[in-house]
């Protein structure tokens, strides 16, 4: 205990917001098979329906192997040594508001500065707590519920409002999808759940922080937002993770529904766990995400800053049936130590005069691998599609890597496509100019990153956007020189 | 005391000696330029001052005010008061001019033991050097170099200049890809800059800079040596005559 107290300690310097609360988590055994399955669904006391959908969707998992062709290397996931459940503990029937929920996670909360009590209202920003498995803590409710927003923990909605998840869920990304959304669609523990009216302009900007806390537990989260007609809805996803030496698996899903002139707006500040110096430890993160552009003039927008996690295998996604959608994909990526990631989109253009924006920015630092990999499909009644690609990748070090993949698949002669690549070192020019305007080579690195990485960050939300530049920063301590 | 001193110094790019024993002294507020043909290690000179890290100093000593120069990291010396404006300004996307200049506005505060100048009085501090140099606002708002065109650029150096209030610049070939408007400019900008304690050394290939920024020495410099220094009127000899009368007189042992 002593020795793996100090070197705790010594990571935790590396890693600021490493740290686990002690909570007592009440988790299920190890394992996966349908008895879990079972398990779960019973003690979040879900409808026969939704046990249905999870038990067809293990089988189906059963049936498939694990992806290889990501450009990413680590030792196999053993399936069966893994904690799929897992909550805090409550007292009594769960928290009614936020003075009954445990003091122990508020404080952890007030440590990465999740914004969850009153004075946060000021900030207008309501916070969906995933802690572990549970969601734990709603707040902002009734601001949301007077304009007919429903945003609750998806548990929750699958009891009070299963017309509305059993009409989506599974309906952008089926149960049969991939194998990480098939295992998740199987054993899913908790997530959000937005459903914004016809005409409903969401009166906040809505987010959830997730942590991974409980010791081997998963985390399986599944989110589902749906714009009704001409409602609008941002929402921001923010994640640091505990430090840990196991691999802990996290396996998402995220679906979005916008109909008829609707738009959706996604934001994700990702920093799990990385892992150690020698890639011992961190977060395989193996995310799907994707949203529906149904209805006509529909719009969505994925921003994405991905600084953590040892394996990032994710593809934000639109599929652009509504004629004149718009799909949008902005990202930044950053690997260093060992860190892999494997990240990019699919614009699926199948509307007519639908258009796509992609701006991906990659920087790898130390051994740390990052690959783009995107599709644009352009389907053969697809008239008048547009899209621009940009995939800017910059180079710290020389021991890192930086990959392009750029799928193309275009079946409509009126299609214009674009695409623009650069990959760029950091110069030694440029970071001689700002030593020499009395700039420290830290600063001087996190600026040039940021400055690389600002149309990607000029996307996300004023607070949000600080804060990526934030981690940039002190992602990047220590990579040059 | 002076500000600067350079004792016998001699530096080289990987296997090449470009620098082979360069003295000078700089006093507190004197002007000196160094002139020279191409090739002959100006710019060199100016980079082993800044500390740039592709020269090594093989021999010989610099002592800027008081303190071994050739110790400090590049981005100390800059806060300890040492500018120097580039032949070529270097653009980094996305970056923010005035973000920018605050930082390293900032880091030499710091280094003295100041606190960060506030954003109004930053502001003030701005608009006030702007004028200096004719700059247009909308640079500000820019980034750095980004985009800017070569007389830009050079604006920018001497507002930086402005706004750092260095106690040693040396400003390297300033002048080239200036038009003779902008070159005026720019050297109303130093010009303005002159005085008090602050050195300035002046690296050019060509006397017309002189003509608006007068030094109070020239220096000759051919082949890694100063081979010849005198007052102003040396510069308008050398505009006249070329630098091959001074090589010649140099190298021949009567003279």
């Amino acid at each position: 205990m002593s020795s793996s107290t100090t070197i705790n300690d010594f990571a935790n310097q590396q890693y600021k917001w490493g740290f686990t609360t002690d909570i007592e988590a009440e988790s299920l055994a190890p394992g996966l098979s349908e008895d879990t399955v079972r398990a779960i669904s019973a003690r979040k006391g879900e409808p026969e329906w939704m046990l249905e959908w999870r038990m067809k969707s293990l089988r189906h998992w059963l049936t498939m192997i694990e992806p290889r062709w990501p450009n990413v290397k680590y030792t196999p996931i053993d399936y069966q040594s893994i904690v799929y459940y897992s909550a805090p503990k409550k007292r009594g029937s769960g928290p009614k508001s936020l003075d009954e929920v445990d003091p122990k996670l508020l404080e952890t909360y007030e440590k990465l500065g999740v914004p969850i009590e009153e004075r946060k209202i000021l900030a207008g920003v309501a916070v969906d707590a995933v802690f572990d498995s549970v969601s734990v803590a709603t707040t902002f409710q009734q601001a949301l519920a007077d304009k007919g927003v429903i945003f609750c923990p998806i548990s929750e909605a699958i009891k009070n409002h299963p017309e509305l998840v059993k009409k989506y869920l599974g309906s952008v990304v089926p149960y049969t999808d991939n194998y990480f959304a098939t295992l998740n669609s199987a054993v899913f523990s908790d997530g959000s759940f937005c459903y914004v009216p016809k005409g409903v302009r969401c009166p906040m900007e809505l987010s959830t922080y997730f942590r991974i806390n409980a010791r081997n537990t998963g985390q399986f989260v599944r989110t589902l937002i749906i714009a009704d007609e001409g409602a609008y809805v941002s929402y921001l996803e923010g994640c640091t993770a505990p430090m840990r030496d196991e691999n802990q698996l996290h396996a998402a899903v995220v679906e979005l529904v916008a109909l008829d002139g609707a738009e959706i707006k996604y934001s994700t500040v990702q920093n799990w766990y990385p892992g150690d110096e020698e890639g011992r430890g961190g977060v395989y993160n193996f995310v799907t995400k994707r949203g529906a552009c149904r209805g006509r003039r529909s719009k969505i927008s994925w921003t994405q800053v991905e600084t953590g996690s040892a394996i990032t295998w994710k593809y934000p996604s639109c599929i652009l049936q509504g004629d004149e959608s718009v799909g949008e994909f902005y990202s930044v990526a950053l690997t260093k130590g060992r860190m892999q990631a494997d990240t990019g989109t699919k614009m699926v253009h199948i509307g007519k005069n639908t258009r796509s924006t992609i701006v991906s920015k990659g920087i790898s630092a130390g051994h740390g691998n990052n690959t783009y990999r995107g599709l644009v499909h352009v389907a053969k009644k697809a008239e008048g599609a547009r899209n621009y690609s940009q995939c800017d990748s910059m180079l710290i070090g020389d021991k890192c890597g930086a990959h392009t993949f750029p799928y193309v698949d275009v079946r409509n002669a009126s299609a214009q496509v674009e695409h623009e690549a650069t990959t760029s070192k950091i110069g030694e020019d440029q970071l001689f100019y700002l030593a020499q305007r009395g700039i420290s080579e830290e600063d001087a690195v996190s600026m040039i990153v940021n400055g690389f990485c600002k149309e990607v960050f000029k996307e996300l939300p004023m607070e949000f956007a600080i804060e990526a530049q934030k981690l940039l920063g002190v992602s990047l301590e220590g990579s040059v020189g | 005391m002076s500000l600067l001193e350079i004792k016998n110094l001699h530096a080289r790019i990987e296997d090449r000696e470009i620098l082979k024993g360069i003295d000078l002294v700089v006093n507190p507020g004197e002007v000196h330029a160094i002139m020279g043909p191409n090739g002959s290690g100006k710019s060199t000179l100016a980079g082993v001052l800044a500390g740039r890290e592709t020269y090594t100093v093989t021999e010989g000593e610099v002592v800027y005010d008081g303190q071994n120069l050739l110790e400090m990291e590049p981005e100390i010396r800059a806060r300890a008061g040492i500018f120097l404006a580039f032949q070529y300004p270097v653009e980094i996307p996305g970056v923010n001019n005035t973000y920018f200049l605050r930082s390293a506005l900032n880091a030499a505060r710091k280094h003295r033991g100041e606190d960060e100048i506030s954003s109004e009085e930053f502001l003030k501090l701005v608009r006030e050097k702007m004028q200096l140099v004719k700059m247009d606002e909308s640079l500000l708002k820019r980034s750095v170099n980004e985009g800017f065109s070569g007389g830009e650029k050079k604006r920018n150096e001497v507002f930086q200049m402005a706004v750092l209030e260095p106690k040693l610049a040396i400003l390297d070939e300033t002048d080239s890809g200036l038009d003779i408007d902008a070159l005026r400019i720019v050297a109303e900008g130093v010009n303005s800059l002159r005085g008090g304690d602050r050195g300035i050394v002046v690296v050019t290939h060509y006397q017309r800079l002189l003509n608006y920024i007068v030094p109070d020495f020239v220096h000759v410099l051919v082949n890694g040596r100063v081979i010849k220094s005198g007052g102003k009127e040396l510069a308008l000899e050398l505009e006249r005559e070329g630098y091959g009368w001074v090589e010649e007189e140099a190298l021949s042992p009567e003279s």
